[in-house]
């Protein structure tokens, strides 16, 4: 019995997206009393999204984006420029179009992320080499959130486009943790029991 | 699909699969085969063309996406930037086979059009997509300070 179980029960475990899974929704958390611990721990959660490679390859801290699932350097090479958007002769739409594109080219890059805009986060909103509670500090500093009120904070993660292109990167691409509305139901929990960070 | 659009100031219709690489188009169904396929995967910079002004990738560049747009090929470039690069450029022969070549005049003159005096970071930072084989790289260069040179004179 036990031996015939088994196979089952993987092949259900297999069955559902890894993606879908990965990322706990608000009512997971309801079991931790103190608000200030369970927002915390909601952070925790967002934090998987945040500090995946497909949000982390663009919100570098040096001056060229990384790319790929092992986050190697962009190439070719690019760098930030005056506006976030590449140098003079080489901006990010030299390559990057309105919406994912599957190249015709062999080599290992199936397609070509797009979305209308495309640019690198400023380079004070960086979040690489920085732990999830900096990571938590600075987005509820207007100083370094392109000064954002709370609501737009969860505006900018539940709705803006950019961001949801995470869950949506194109062939050759592992996509960010759950979904974009659980990520924004995430954000709106955290702000709501008084966002609090990670220790 | 029909997709209208302009290339190098002329209109022009095509009716092939919206999905299709703009470089196809360029090649095999308007016959300008200036601009080159190098990889297919935006890595080379052998495919680049202007997209409404600006430098555009066309083997990534599906057609469906240049409706209604302008684009500029290596046989339509003109101006002064363009023309102070064709200058400098045959000036000290900087094509080695020359298969990089049109990508390369199309990075460097769209450099200049937004840089009158780039520096070597500058030329670095706008041709770092380009690749040449034949390593002709010092040679690009040196034609861009040289193009810079005469633009300013
Ligand atoms: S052929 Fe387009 S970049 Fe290489
Ligand atoms: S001149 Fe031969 S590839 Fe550049």
């Amino acid at each position: 019995m036990t031996r015939l179980m088994m196979p089952v029960a993987l092949s259900v475990v297999l069955a559902f997206p890894a993606a879908a899974q990965d990322l706990r929704a608000p009512s997971e958390f309801e079991s931790i009393a103190d608000p200030s611990e369970r927002s915390a721990a909601i952070f925790e959660e967002m934090g998987k999204v945040l500090t995946h490679p497909r949000c982390l390859n663009c919100h570098p801290k040096g001056d060229s984006p990384t790319q790929g699932d092992d986050m190697h350097p962009h190439m070719p090479p690019v760098v930030r420029g005056a506006a976030d958007f590449g140098a003079p002769g080489m901006t990010c739409n030299t390559c990057h179009g309105p919406e994912n594109y599957e190249t015709v080219g062999v080599g290992g890059i199936e397609s070509v992320p797009g979305h209308e805009p495309w640019s690198l986060a400023p380079v004070e909103m960086a979040w690489t080499d920085m732990s999830l509670g900096e990571i938590c500090a600075q987005l509820k500093d207007p100083e370094r959130n392109g000064d954002r009120t709370m609501d737009e904070i969860h505006d900018h993660m539940a709705n803006d486009g950019l961001v949801g292109w995470g869950w949506d990167p194109g062939e050759g691409r592992t996509p960010a943790p759950g979904s974009q509305q659980l990520f924004g139901q995430l954000t709106r929990a955290w702000i709501d029991t008084g966002a609090a960070c990670p220790g | 699909m029909t997709i209208s659009f302009t290339v190098n100031g002329q209109d022009r219709s095509v009716d092939v699969d919206p999905d299709t690489p703009l470089l196809w188009v360029l090649r095999d169904e308007l016959r300008l085969t200036g601009t080159k396929f190098g990889c297919g995967i935006a890595q080379c910079g052998a495919c680049t063309v202007y997209l409404n002004g600006m430098t555009r990738r066309s083997c990534v560049t599906p057609i469906s996406m240049v409706e209604g747009s302008d684009v500029t090929t290596i046989e339509g470039l003109s101006g002064p930037e363009a023309e102070a690069v064709q200058a400098a450029w045959t000036a000290i022969d900087v094509p080695q086979c020359g298969y990089c070549q049109s990508g390369q005049v199309m990075s460097a003159t769209a450099l200049l059009q937004q840089n009158g005096a780039p520096t070597d970071e500058d030329i670095d930072n706008a041709m770092a997509g380009n690749i040449c084989r034949c390593a002709t790289y010092v040679r690009i260069r040196q034609a861009i300070h040289d193009a810079a040179k005469t633009l300013e004179g």
